[in-house]
């Protein structure tokens, strides 16, 4: 692969400075479509290894391994996907903004792309950070396209610290490993893990990564984010930037060479955590796309379960968990960028037809958008995991890996398969919780607001969508084709055993699949059948929901997001803070009056994590900032004092 | 093949034997036994009431639950012998295809608008999301102690594990009553025979459908009915027995299941709603138990 090529490709669209609004967008997708192309072919071509020249200084090697592959090619479908789709979504701000603030939007989305297939392809230390942070750069201005807003300015500002926190981070990693093996990059990491106590470094990576990728803690940039940036950037970001650290953590394990129990076992217990309390944080919020950035984190979460679990198979050396266990991650990996952009997009087309994203307001769009609603709707069960869709696929490889290596294993295994069986059931249900909030209340029902403006929305952003539900089709109905296909993949991790024998079981479970999912919807066709046979001759009336005796039913009645969360919230409340400000009605108050109620929630960890070290720091800086009086004879004395005080720990022979 | 058969048997019955308990043990004739299946005849041949304010999604929602069951079924075998469809994990689809199901019907729901029919959606996500870790716990001990992982193959093992198997395998089956009891909104968390829609969750959900959908839902239920007591049978039956005798066996857990639904819903009152999670934390609490219980026959834990 030539790296220059791709390089001058990013500067194609620089064009657009030079060209009309109209037409940059199509600058924009035909570079897109020539990277996408140019590197697919080159990957597919070069299933191997060889290098070019990246920098004068030095050679950045690069490599497309299976693992390159399959990034690449998610990456090219999510990114092009989502430019097409925003040919549709920036069309109301192209009064709004001028030429060149356009032509920048272009330019940032072609250079994500670029960044992120440079990501997946460099090994080398430097050329990997410098092409890493090419993309934390490309995104931070893909997220501040509004920057006008003043939310919107905040949110990018801490987005780009806490990225160039994690930056700092995996710096740090690599840095170690030089300073012991010489080589500076992952292929140093193997020969470092071989001799070393691997675990502070593999912390170091899992921190700067995991920052990137959204486990929790460290997840508190992304649900401001994703809501803050346009929707096919959320879309981009969330369906497969965020996996650029999963991408870096994969790079790390595949290094490892022991250790197995306790990276496993970090992973697993952070990734619990991060799906359970994702997912019941997506619950509490009002903001549509808040709830799918929300969902992200517990994705990633189930992408962590695959690897933790993983990893405990490879240490009990029962290749059938690891290899079940692996497989899911990398399904699931793939499963989430699909259905997640699909989603995203949904939530971007309710904005723009509606130009809210607080669910409390929406309400009946399925008879005004039914194109919309239904990808949503479906886009909603696939991450729920419910079958036939993709999500379920991967859930069950993982479920399968534990449940099938629970014979004969000690008691701490044993209580370490069947926690994290409950917890995934947990997070499954609790998903059912949140997207049929979602859906029931933004979708379905009576409209909470007048809706009569609404309209379907464009071509362009419908098209895109239609292209990831077959995607999410075919993995759902015919899931052994993708299994082999990320078979690659998964024999990359260490010591994994991908031979026949216990690849068999999972591609007779994955066939069975497809049979029974057919069988399913031969059963549905054959009810619908009898359905419109025995109702063609009676008669089908239409009416008023009923009320249940009371007449005087309106659409301000319906459980709205807030209610529909509001038992849930009453039970898992340490996990949750929800804030209701509104003044209860006097006992006195015999006729109804005009009244305010306000509810918002509140990220625990975000406060713990940013807001309160941050509030501590600025207090000391404060405190510092006593000396700067801004009188520039103090400044003088300053150096005074300081010249004086070298001159005297000179004299005692102190420095 | 006869396990499928023998739930749709089963499910024919099933509603009729529990209103017959019921009207028997407040001291009534009661309607005969199957009675209600000529209510769902009737009212698939009726004609329906749609409101203006619902969508696809619920016209669609009653013939994908029912067709969810239905695939379900193809997984369940019966006494040792072989389901129709077979898979490492087929439980975990059994679990899922049933949430997909729910999910349907929660958004159905939803899609009229009520303000009831939103309350009965709300408490039916919560609860079923509550009792979904029980029933994978349960399946998990399963097949920790058999070493398999599709329901065909557990249960052909299940019996032969050790002499205290039947211990379990009773635990089993009354964690598995309990859970049929939620997953058909029956006493302690719902009362299907309440007035108030307020107290309601299954029925109140379903208060805007009517002719064929509602014929479709009540049969769904019986079926569900019929899936739990086949998967209670499975638990009970060794499959070392004669044919003749499972078959009277299964007859007998079914129809005993089946009056057992009924005198609970005839004594005994239902929950608070607010206690219905802690109820149903009980019901996890019930899995764990026998993960213990297993853990000891295991001689894993002295």
């Amino acid at each position: 692969m030539n790296i220059s090529f791709l390089i001058s490709a990013a500067f194609l669209p620089l064009l657009s400075f030079f060209l009309s609004k109209k037409r940059q967008f199509a600058v924009t997708l035909f570079t897109q479509l020539v990277v996408a192309f140019y590197t697919v072919v080159m990957a597919v071509g070069a299933l191997g290894f060889y290098s070019t020249e990246l920098f004068s200084n030095g050679s950045g090697s690069v490599a497309i391994d299976p693992l390159s592959f399959l990034f690449i090619a998610a990456i090219n479908l999510v990114c092009v996907l989502t430019t097409v789709y925003s040919k549709g979504y920036l069309a109301p701000y192209m009064e709004k903004k001028n030429r060149s603030e356009l032509a920048i939007h272009g330019a940032a989305l072609v250079w994500l792309q670029v960044s992120m297939i440079l990501v997946v392809t460099l090994r080398e230390g430097f050329a990997f950070l410098a092409v890493w942070e090419a993309m934390t750069l490309a995104s931070f201005v893909l997220v501040m396209f509004e920057a006008e807003k003043h939310e919107t300015f905040k949110v990018g500002i801490s987005y780009l610290i806490q990225m160039h926190v994690g930056f700092f981070l995996i710096l740090a990693g690599f840095v170690v490993a030089y300073v012991k093996t010489g080589i500076f990059g992952f292929d140093g990491l193997s020969s470092y893990f071989a001799t070393n106590n691997g675990i502070p470094v593999f912390l170091l990576f899992f921190l700067g990564f995991g920052l990137k990728a959204g486990f929790v803690p460290l997840h508190t940039w992304l649900p401001n984010a994703h809501p803050a940036a346009p929707s096919h950037v959320s879309g981009a970001m969330s369906g497969i930037m965020i996996k650029m650290g999963i991408y870096g953590l994969l790079r790390v394990l595949f290094a490892m060479h022991s250790q197995y129990l306790e990276v496993g076992m970090i992973l697993l217990a952070v990734s619990l955590l991060t799906g359970v309390w994702g997912v019941v944080s997506a619950i509490v919020q009002k903001d549509l796309k808040k709830v799918l950035a929300y969902s992200s984190i517990e994705n990633i979460g189930i992408i962590g379960i695959g690897l933790g679990l993983g990893f405990i198979g490879l240490h009990i050396q029962y290749p059938q968990l690891s290899l079940l266990a692996f497989a899911g991650a990398v399904l699931h990996i793939v499963n989430h960028s699909l259905f997640k952009p699909m989603l995203f997009m949904g939530a971007g087309s309710v904005y723009t037809a509606t130009h809210t994203r607080n669910m409390n307001d929406l309400g009946g769009l399925i008879k005004k958008m039914p194109h919309t609603s239904l990808l949503f709707i479906i886009g909603a069960m696939a991450i729920c995991a419910l079958p036939p869709f993709n999500g379920f696929i991967s859930e069950l490889l993982i479920y399968v890996g534990m449940f099938d290596s629970l014979v004969g294993q000690s008691l701490r295994e044993t209580i370490l398969l069947i926690t994290s069986s409950m917890i995934l059931a947990l997070i499954g249900g609790l998903a059912v919780f949140a997207f049929s909030k979602a859906v029931g209340i933004a979708f379905l029902g009576a409209p909470r607001k007048p809706i009569d403006h609404v309209k379907e929305v464009s071509k362009w952003m419908l098209v895109p969508q239609y292209v990831l539900l077959a995607g999410i089709l075919a993995i759902g109905l015919f899931p052994s084709i993708a299994v082999k296909l990320i078979l690659p993949v998964v024999a990359q991790f260490p010591q994994v055993n991908t031979s026949t024998e216990l690849l068999q079981p999972i591609l007779n479970t994955t066939s069975s699949i497809t049979w029974i999912s057919l069988a399913f919807v031969g059963f549905i066709a054959v009810i619908f059948f009898f359905r419109k046979k025995m109702q063609q001759d009676v008669a089908i009336a239409v009416g008023p929901t009923w009320g249940c005796g009371y007449s005087a039913v309106n659409a301000t009645q319906q459980y709205t997001s807030t209610s529909y969360a509001d038992s849930l919230i009453s039970i898992s409340k340490p996990l949750v803070k929800v804030t209701k400000d509104f003044e209860p009605l006097e006992k006195t108050d015999f006729f109804p009056h005009a009244t305010s109620f306000k509810t918002g929630s509140n990220d625990v960890f975000e406060e713990m994590v940013t807001v309160h070290p941050t509030n501590r720091l600025l207090k000391i800086i404060r405190k510092a900032a006593i000396l700067q009086t801004g009188h520039v004879q103090h400044y003088v004395l300053y150096a005074l004092l300081f010249i004086v005080a070298i001159l005297v720990l000179t004299y005692f022979k102190l420095i | 093949m006869t396990g499928y058969l023998l739930i749709i048997l089963a499910a024919f019955f099933f509603p009729g034997i529990i209103a017959r308990t019921k009207s028997i043990a407040s001291g009534r004739k009661g309607p005969r036994i199957i009675q209600p299946v000529r209510d769902i005849v009737k009212l698939l041949r009726k004609g329906s009431v749609y409101s203006t304010t619902t969508s696809s999604i619920f016209r669609i929602a009653p013939t994908v639950g029912l067709a969810c069951v239905l695939t379900a079924m193809l997984v369940i075998p019966f006494a040792g012998g072989n389901a129709l469809i077979s898979f490492n994990g087929d439980f975990v689809f059994f679990a899922y295809l049933l949430a997909l199901g729910r999910f349907l019907m929660i958004i159905a729901a939803l899609d009229t608008g009520s303000s009831f029919e939103g309350m009965g959606a709300n408490r039916e996500t919560l609860y079923a999301l509550l009792v979904e870790p029980a029933l994978f716990v349960m399946m998990g001990v399963m097949a920790m102690m058999t070493g398999c992982t599709s329901f065909t193959e557990i249960f052909k093992a299940f019996n032969t594990v050790g002499d205290y198997s039947l211990l379990l395998g009773a635990l089993f089956a009354c964690l598995v009553i309990l859970i049929a009891m939620v997953e058909n909104s029956r006493l302690p968390v719902d009362d299907p025979k309440t007035h108030l829609e307020l107290t309601m969750v299954h029925e109140v959900m379903i208060l805007d459908n009517s002719g064929f959908d509602l014929g479709l839902i009540h049969l769904t239920s019986s079926l569900k009915f019929g899936v739990f007591s086949m998967l209670m049978a499975n638990m009970l039956i060794p499959p070392s027995w004669k044919i003749g005798y499972q078959f009277l066996y299964f007859g007998v857990i079914a129809v005993g299941f089946a009056v057992v639904v009924g005198l609970l819903e005839s004594f005994r009152a239902r929950n608070k709603m607010g206690k219905n999670p802690q109820y149903l934390l009980t019901l996890i609490a019930i899995g764990l138990l026998g993960l213990i219980v297993a853990l000891i026959l295991m001689q894993k834990i002295a």
